[in-house]
C-alpha cells in the first residue's frame, strides 16, 4: 500500500501534514523527504495529522525524531495528531510520549499553539 | 519443523508482505485477535532490522522466517545471515527514549526496533551465532486451533 502524504499551512503559520496508509521500512523515506522539504522551504512549526495511519513502525518512529530535531535546530515544533490506540502504544513502549507534544485533533493542537503564544 | 517456512529477497518493499502472511497465519493458529496488531509491529520490526542488515552485508542472501503454530504457542523466527555482535547488548530495558538525549537519535536507530519487539512480542529471545542473528518470538495460542 503507498503511502500519501499531504500540507497546507494555516494563516497562523502551523503547517498540518496529513499521512495516510502504513508507514514502515519501504514507504518511511517518502515521509522523511517531506518534513525535510518543508524545513528547507522555512517550515518550522509542524503538525503531523495521524488519524488515517493504519501501521507505524521504528522506522516511522525514527523519521518523526529526524523532523524534530530538524525544526528544533530552527526553533520549531513538531507535533502531533493522534487517537489511534494501536497507534499511541509504540509510542508508549519508546518512551516517545514525552518527546512529542500529542494531540486529540488538529483543532485542538491549534488551540493549544495560540494558548502558548 | 516449522509449519510455515518463508524467505525473501532483503527488500524493504517485502517486509509488508511477510507481516500480511505472518498475520494470516498467526489468525490461522489461533492467536487473540486482540494480539494479532503486536504479532504484526513485532514481526515486522524484526524483519526490517534482518532487511537492513542484509542490505549492508550481504544483500543477495534473503531473510528468512519460520512459523509454528501447532502448540499452544504461536511462534516466529526470524533468521539473518549476517553474524555479528550479540544483539541482546542493545536490547533496552526499559523505555529508551525516556531519559535520553534527543540528539542522541539517529533516524531509523536499531535499538528503536529492538525496544519495539521486546514491548511486545510474548516472548523473545534474541541468538547470534557466526551465521547469523535469529530473534525467536512467541504468543499464546488457542490449544484447539490447527494450522
Amino acid at each position: 500500500m503507498d503511502l500519501k502524504v499531504n500540507d497546507y499551512t494555516t494563516d497562523d503559520g502551523l503547517t498540518v501534514i496529513t499521512v495516510e496508509g502504513e508507514i514502515d521500512v519501504y514507504t518511511a523515506p517518502k515521509l522523511r523527504e517531506k518534513l525535510i522539504d518543508l524545513v528547507n522551504k522555512g517550515k518550522f512549526h509542524l503538525l503531523v495529522d495521524m488519524e488515517k495511519v493504519e501501521f507505524l513502525d521504528s522506522t516511522g518512529l525514527g523519521v518523526l525524531v529526524g523532523g524534530l530535531k530538524r525544526v528544533r535546530a530552527h526553533d520549531g515544533s513538531l507535533e502531533l495528531v493522534c487517537t489511534q490506540e494501536r497507534i499511541l502504544k509504540i509510542f508508549r513502549i519508546t518512551g516517545l510520549t514525552k518527546v512529542f507534544g500529542i494531540h486529540d485533533s488538529i483543532a485542538e493542537a491549534e488551540e493549544n499553539r495560540k494558548g502558548a503564544k | 519443523m516449522a509449519t510455515v517456512e518463508l524467505s525473501f529477497s532483503a527488500l524493504p518493499v517485502h517486509v509488508r508482505t511477510a507481516r500480511l502472511i505472518v498475520t494470516a497465519v498467526a489468525r490461522r493458529a489461533g492467536v487473540a485477535e486482540t494480539l494479532l496488531d503486536e504479532v504484526r509491529l513485532a514481526v515486522g520490526e524484526a524483519c526490517s532490522r534482518a532487511v537492513e542488515a542484509h542490505l549492508r552485508h550481504c544483500p543477495d542472501e534473503p531473510v528468512r522466517l519460520e512459523l509454528t503454530g501447532a502448540g499452544k504457542r504461536f511462534e516466529v523466527i526470524v533468521s539473518d545471515t549476517v553474524p555479528g555482535d550479540d544483539p541482546m547488548d542493545a536490547l533496552p530495558s526499559a523505555s529508551p527514549a525516556a531519559d535520553l538525549e534527543l540528539g542522541a537519535w539517529g533516524e531509523g536507530a536499531a535499538e528503536l526496533g529492538l525496544a519495539v519487539i521486546a514491548g511486545l512480542a510474548d516472548d523473545v529471545d534474541i541468538e547470534a551465532t557466526p551465521k547469523g542473528v535469529q530473534i525467536r518470538m512467541s504468543w499464546p495460542a488457542e490449544a484447539e486451533a490447527t494450522v
